[in-house]
């Protein structure tokens, strides 16, 4: 772990002579090749939601949690690559919410902007929460201490050396989460038996749940009624919710990723981005959820190692434990401090990832707009140091703010939900209806956020009480869970944004159509791809990385 | 830049994959009973020295290509 800390310093340290202008410290100078930006496109959100998060949905929900990857990241990956990479890089916009000035107006980029800043900091804030938590149960480390040092170390790396510092580290951070974590399932498929032993210890955990055998190990096969799938949701939420807003929403429009495709070094580098990032991410699944499944299976019959999920007070699983647990059980001191690295390594990732949107987002996006325009770019780059520093202390008091839900995935979803599900509708308009206006991407984005609280405060998941977990304006409809509710808050968030915007715009005056050239698909000359070889080019690429994804759905059918 | 990211993660496998090997080695060797008696520090040791220096040499040898572009434009 010493090792990794010094190394993690010494990047920051190495490329602090590097960061001379702004353009340098938000943006890496968009010098770096596409392969490093993929991987740091996938580490970025790789934090603590990706690895606890997706571990304990796979031991509560089974292998359908593969949902989030399959049909969530991988195509909406994809999308970005091939189809919007052009107007965010082609543009020269510095952030997404300058994309939004430069296609809409002031306004509809103030909104976004102070709700991406809020909402950066929360996540960054979560992580930290949950890295605080989970080495106080693993090490016996103070709270404070250990957010206090994990802080500190994202804190001083940032702050030398910018993104680059940033996506270096990610890099890093992500082949050691790949080391850290393939012996644990390495060693847990042989304690279960390998796959098949997996899956017939998984049919006993559906039966002894009250669920047909298989509904922890088929993705899709028990998504016909909600009352089937440990997930309570139906394909149609899961498809059009998950499948198509949620994750457009949070790979396509979401500063914290995108701002990885913008530090590549040419057009193509950049499209090629999220195309790289996705096949890594495809297999994913393996790393973080099937550690979950395993857990889940050994606790309801045990392997020889005699591994069970740990339980909380009042008797229900501690699912949030199952992957922290399992590398306490199975791995040796030695071992047991990569795979202890690794998920720091992960908690730093994601905070990190949030901390450079931040400090980005702020200062081009408020600082500079807002506050203070027109000032040299050394102050920019002070500034955006300065904002690495109070983005950092607002997560570490945010991390103590964060702690009732017991599904750290859950909560996230809620937020995305809220501000991320309409935005998608925004940048679907402003990117390929070349009529959408400033006022109706504005007022769609506020009804669109409306429309989600509004929906949230009307429903409530099975079981629950009113409160956080919604029905604050009474219960007009109850969803099976919470899950199922959340897709479900997202689709009508996106419904109401694609709806409101269509029907302002129509009503307000259009902008010129030369001021919308390279901001507009119908606009833009398409990116010439003729010098590339055929296999670097990005329709090829995204064609490959959906069939893929495609064979994978229909083999854990 | 400046900096080939491959240099630091080449260097910090090999170093990770060394301290594990030999830890598996020369230490006890009754703390594999619960990874299923396997010598994981040993052979994860191994996996991780081979991609660390597979990483360096790639590293190291789009560096030294770089140099030499370098010195030919001069």
């Amino acid at each position: 772990m010493l090792v990794y800390f010094v190394f993690v310093l010494g990047i920051g340290f190495a490329l602090k002579r590097y960061m001379k202008t702004s353009k340098d410290f938000f943006l890496s100078g968009r010098s770096l090749p596409a392969w490093i930006t993929g991987l740091a496109f996938i580490s970025a959100n790789l934090g603590a939601q990706e690895v606890i998060g997706m571990g304990a949905s796979g031991a509560k929900y089974g292998i359908a949690t593969s949902h989030f990857y399959w049909i969530g990241a991988i195509p909406a990956m994809v999308f970005v690559g091939v189809f919007m990479m052009p107007f965010y890089y082609g543009s020269r916009a510095r952030s997404v919410p300058e994309y939004l000035k430069l296609r809409f107006d002031e306004k509809t980029r103030g909104f976004n902007a102070i709700s991406f800043a809020t909402m950066t900091v929360f996540s960054s804030g979560i992580s930290l929460y949950a890295m605080g938590l989970l080495l106080g149960v693993l090490l016996g480390w103070n709270f404070t201490f250990a957010i206090t040092i994990a802080a500190a170390i994202v804190l001083v790396y940032i702050f030398l050396g910018g993104l680059t510092s940033a996506i270096y580290n990610e890099v890093l951070q992500f082949f050691l989460i790949v080391f850290g974590f393939a012996p644990l399932v390495l060693l847990g498929l042989k304690d279960a038996g390998g796959w098949s032993g997996l899956v017939t210890r998984l049919n006993g955990v559906a039966i002894g749940q009250g669920y047909q055998a298989g509904a922890w190990s088929s993705s899709w096969h028990f998504m016909s009624s909600p009352s089937n799938n440990p997930m309570g949701v139906e394909w149609f939420g899961l498809a059009m919710g998950l499948g198509f807003v949620l994750s457009f929403g949070y790979w396509c429009t979401d500063f914290l990723v995108v701002q990885r495709a913008m530090a590549a070094k040419s057009m193509s580098a950049a499209r090629r981005t999220p195309l790289i990032a996705a096949i890594p991410k495809m297999f994913f699944p393996i790393l973080v959820i099937l550690p979950g499944m395993i857990a889940i299976a050994l606790t309801y019959q045990a392997g020889s190692s005699g591994f069970a999920l740990p339980r909380k007070l009042d008797g229900t699983f501690n699912y949030d434990l199952a992957i922290p647990m399992m590398l306490g059980h199975y791995f040796p001191s030695g071992l047991l401090g990569v795979g202890l690295t690794a998920l720091l390594a992960s908690f730093m990732s994601g905070m990190a990832g949030n901390v450079t949107a931040f400090n980005t987002v702020w200062t081009y996006d408020i600082y500079q707009s807002y506050i203070r325009r027109g000032a040299s770019d050394q102050h920019y780059l002070w500034m955006g140091r300065m904002a690495t520093i109070f983005g950092i202390g607002i997560s570490v008091a945010a991390a103590y703010v964060a702690t009732r839900f017991n599904n750290i995935m859950d909560m996230l979803q809620l937020v995305f939900a809220f501000v991320n599900a309409p935005l998608f509708a925004t940048f679907l308009l402003g990117m390929f209806w070349k009529r959408a206006t400033g006022h109706g991407a504005f007022v769609g984005l506020l009804s669109g956020t409306a429309a989600a609280a509004l929906h949230h405060g009307l429903t409530l998941p099975h079981g629950a009480v009113v409160g956080i977990k919604g029905g604050w304006f009474g219960v007009m409809h109850v969803y099976p869970s919470e899950m199922a509710q959340n897709f479900w808050t997202a689709i009508f968030a996106w419904t109401t944004c694609f709806v409101v915007t269509i029907a302002v715009s129509l009503l307000t005056r259009p902008r010129a159509e030369s001021e919308l050239t390279g901001l507009v698909y119908s606009l833009t000359t398409r990116p010439k791809e003729d010098e590339l070889a055929w296999y670097k080019r990005p329709a090829f690429l995204g064609a490959i990385v959906v069939g893929a994804a495609l064979v994978l759905n229909f083999v854990f059918w | 830049m400046g900096l080939d990211i491959r240099l630091p993660i080449g260097l910090m496998f090999t170093i990770l994959g060394l301290l594990l090997f030999v830890f598996g080695i020369v230490g006890d060797k009754s703390i594999y009973q619960r990874a299923l008696d396997i010598n994981v520090n040993l052979w994860w040791g191994i996996v991780m020295l081979v991609f660390g220096l597979a990483m360096l040499w790639f590293g190291r040898r789009a560096t030294r290509a770089g140099r030499d572009n370098a010195d030919q434009e001069r």
